[in-house]
């Protein structure tokens, strides 16, 4: 038997906006994760916290209100130190304030230590089957 | 004597108290104080309190075989906790052992090692709480500790397991053949940010008559009475709930705090939502339980004064304040007028800090969308009732005065203390009683608490 993969949801720092995660977290439900939803405002500590005890697989941040660079420095380190080398982290979302090329998110973000980026009008099942390969490739399940 | 009275006990860490309830009258019909005896043998000053009644009140051996007790005697219920991250099996765990009127004396996280494990043997608990990981989420933390657990020697002897499920067989298999009497109930907290305590509530109390007052020599006292049935915290908290919320038609007070000072802690316990009083307002943190205890280990009138007097620094302080506070170290009683003023600055300061830690904070962050805040802990700005007991409460001239201390400050206004509540003063001794009763006559109980509170 396998066991269900965990995965940790939430919004994080200031960003209130609630409805993004919420239909990550049902979908991700739906497609037989255990989902951990932290909801917004969710400080990176406890992201971290979180996965420490629920033994998460991965981390999933859905982000709308530009900020989240800031909030998510060194945020891998951080992972690395608790013991979380090996959690996938994902996010998606309007990751920057004005107009620009989402490639340079993308960059930013896999620089911060993150496997997947996502734009705002991404699919969630693409994150979906996404993550069912990355933790096939790490034969996690 | 007939049917109507009943017996109560607390065996305390110092005094061993008596009450003896009528309950048609809801009144304290007497109760006497001696010296608790638990290091020779607890039932000379179990009878010795008795005999001490007034000679009019007849007792017979079968209305003392009916006599409940709490006790707090041997240095009451020393609890280790151990968990996985601080912040939440941990504290989980804290919170647990305190709401069964425990004390905790030592608190660890994440993997033990060996020197953690020689550190907890040296504190030698009456119980270790290991808890760790949601169910279905991290095991290796909480069987690791279990390990490091099942190598000490005979000063740990009972074990409480309310960790991730998950882990239960592997743990189990771990202390198989140990004598170590290890149990397992229901996890602390079986999801992130949701918190279950009352079965492990039940098990640490369950022990703790089974056990523990065995092992403390409190049991012999059952030679006598009927039965030591609950840690005194516990009794308290029982008590406050049931006058916090009534019983049947018998209305309470509503949400309240008690305050309990003692010799060497002071205990606050808060039966209130403390949910967010204005609706800008974001919960952060773990979730609060309605019943709440925070026990403060370094307020104490008699043998904690140090720590006091590191606080008082920067206040102004009556004259003689050093000399009059190094006599209460020595036990002395405030008697003269200077010495009673120190005593009262002591005491609401203690009231203040206990009140401060125990309340929730609020707190303001910006962010792109202006200020939010970020409520932690209770919100009990609202509660209408505060009880104070505890000696330095009951035999002040001015209970009301100390108990101000645990009011709201304008100066301090991100700590929310209560803003315009009444308060009362438990002057005849009777929370414990109370606690004890309700759990067979809450109704009689809740009546005595009523009529035996005096609103100052």
């Amino acid at each position: 038997m396998t066991e269900k993969a965990t995965v940790i949801t939430g919004t994080v720092g200031q960003d209130a906006h609630v409805i993004g995660t919420k239909i990550l977290s049902r979908a991700f439900r739906d497609a037989g994760f255990n989902v951990v939803e932290l909801g917004c405002l969710t400080p990176p500590d406890e992201f971290i916290q979180a996965a420490q005890e629920t033994d998460a697989d991965a981390i999933l941040i859905s982000s709308l209100y530009g900020m989240a660079e800031m909030d998510l420095q060194g945020f891998k380190d951080k992972c690395r130190e608790a013991g979380l080398g090996d959690v996938l982290l994902y996010i998606g979302g309007i990751l920057a304030v004005s107009r620009h090329d989402f490639k340079e998110d993308e960059e930013k973000f896999k620089k911060l230590g993150f496997d997947r980026v996502y734009p705002p009008e991404a699919d969630i099942n693409t994150a979906i089957e996404d993550l069912r390969n990355d933790l096939k490739a790490r034969g996690k399940v | 004597m007939d049917d109507n009275i009943r017996i109560l006990i607390d065996f305390g860490s110092t005094y061993t108290k008596v009450a003896v309830i009528d309950l048609d009258k809801q009144g304290i019909v007497s109760s006497s104080r001696v010296p608790s005896t638990v290091e020779t043998d607890i039932t000379l000053g179990l009878n010795e309190a008795l005999e001490k009644l007034p000679a009019d009140i007849n007792i017979s051996d079968s209305e003392k075989k009916q006599a409940l007790a709490c006790s707090s005697a041997g240095g009451g219920l020393r609890m280790v906790c151990v968990g996985f991250v601080s912040e939440l099996t941990s504290e989980a765990a804290n919170r647990a052992a305190l709401g069964a009127g425990a004390k905790v004396v030592g608190r660890f996280s994440y993997e033990l090692d060996e020197n953690e494990v020689k550190e907890i043997e040296a504190i030698s608990p009456d119980i270790v709480l290991l808890t760790g990981g949601t169910n279905g989420g991290d095991r290796k933390v909480i069987t690791h500790n279990a390990r490091m657990l099942s190598g000490t020697g005979s000063a740990i002897t009972n074990i409480i397991v309310a960790g991730n499920k998950a882990a239960y067989d592997d743990i189990k298999a771990i202390f198989a053949g140990s004598d170590k009497r290890v149990t397992c109930t229901s996890n602390v907290m079986p999801e992130i940010a949701k918190l279950d305590l009352a079965p492990c509530n039940r098990e640490i109390r369950e022990i703790f008559m089974k056990n523990i007052i065995e092992a403390k020599g409190i049991a012999k006292a059952k030679a006598i009475i009927k039965d030591v049935i609950m840690p005194t915290p516990s009794a308290v908290l029982e008590a406050a709930r049931l006058i916090a919320g009534g019983f049947g038609d018998a209305a309470g007070l509503g949400e309240l705090i008690v305050i309990d000072v003692g010799g060497a802690t002071t205990d606050v316990h808060s039966i209130a939502r403390g949910i967010p009083g204005r609706n800008d307002v974001v919960m952060g943190g773990l979730p609060e339980p309605y019943e709440k205890r925070t026990v403060e280990g370094d307020l104490g009138l008699r043998y904690n004064i140090d720590s006091l007097t590191e606080l008082v620094k920067g206040r102004d302080t009556p004259p003689g304040f050093d000399a009059i506070v190094r006599s209460f170290h020595r036990g002395k009683l405030p008697e003269t007028a200077e010495e009673i003023a120190c005593h009262r600055l002591l005491s609401s300061l203690t009231v203040e800090v206990a009140m401060n830690r125990h309340a929730g904070t609020i707190e303001a962050v910006y962010g792109p969308a202006g200020q939010m805040l970020i409520q932690r802990g209770k919100d009990l700005t609202s509660v209408k009732c505060v009880i104070g007991t505890g000696g330095p409460l009951v035999f002040s001239r001015n209970p009301r005065e100390i108990l101000e201390g645990a009011l709201f400050q304008e100066a301090a206004p991100a700590i929310l203390k209560p803003k315009n509540p009444r308060f009362y003063i438990d002057d005849s001794y009777i929370l414990y009683a109370v606690g004890l009763l309700s759990q067979t006559e809450p109704a009689r109980a809740l009546n005595l608490a009523m009529k035996n509170l005096k609103e100052v």
